[in-house]
């Protein structure tokens, strides 16, 4: 019953981007689901953690580090997480050089800030990184 | 009061329903303990990772399994 569909690997690393309506928001959100499309980290729901929503809460205290990644200096992700008592490692995209209503979001600039928060490309060959637990 | 254990029946999830009802047990109260299994449900509390404990339908833990003591805590409370 265990089988495929078994939650209980370990919780890793949860990226939380801001999202937001912008050009740098988009950006954090496309830079964070291909992090979490190469397996280096799961994305959550930062609106969950907002709303105080207590599965996601306790998911993200279960998390081995929480990421966020803002588009702007508003840093809304960081706060969120901060407010919910949590301390992520933070990454806002200003402070890369990106500047909002003047950022192109593209496959260039997705590397660029992949590059600036895993301190390198990823590889398709690291893409693997969960571990499992049943049985053990 | 409602608990419930969620998480697909690894052997985490098993030992974890073990300790909730040995809580349950010694604090001599009245409880019913239910396992939800079904992947939907689970997903629905915002549960990422099990297993995870709902008491009276609020997820207290998750990714743990949480020593019968612990239980004895949080549902004391």
């Amino acid at each position: 019953m265990a089988g495929n569909n078994c939650m209980c690997q370990q919780a890793g690393v949860l990226i939380f981007p801001c999202s937001g309506g912008s050009d740098v928001g988009e950006l954090s959100d496309r830079a964070a689901r291909k992090m979490a499309k190469c397996g280096q980290a799961k994305m959550f729901c930062l609106a969950g953690i907002g709303a105080n929503i207590p599965g996601i809460i306790e998911s993200a205290k279960a998390a081995n580090k929480l990421i966020a990644i803002d588009g702007c200096p508003v840093a809304c992700s960081k706060k969120i997480l901060e407010q919910a008592r949590f301390t992520p490692v933070a990454f806002n995209l200003k402070d890369m050089g990106f500047i909002k209503g003047k950022t192109r979001v593209d496959d260039d600039s997705i590397e660029q800030v992949l590059s600036k928060i895993t301190g390198g490309k990823i590889e398709e060959a690291d893409c693997n990184t969960s571990g499992g637990c049943c049985g053990s | 009061m409602k608990i419930e254990v969620l998480g697909m029946g690894c052997p985490k999830c098993k030992q974890l329903i073990v300790n909730a009802e040995g809580a349950v047990k010694e604090l001599n109260i009245q409880a019913e303990i239910s396992k939800v299994t079904d992947i939907d449900k689970i997903t629905e509390y915002g549960v990422m990772m099990t297993p995870a404990l709902a008491v009276d339908g609020v997820v207290v833990s998750v990714g743990k399994v949480l020593s019968k003591n612990e239980i004895k805590k949080i549902i004391s409370k």
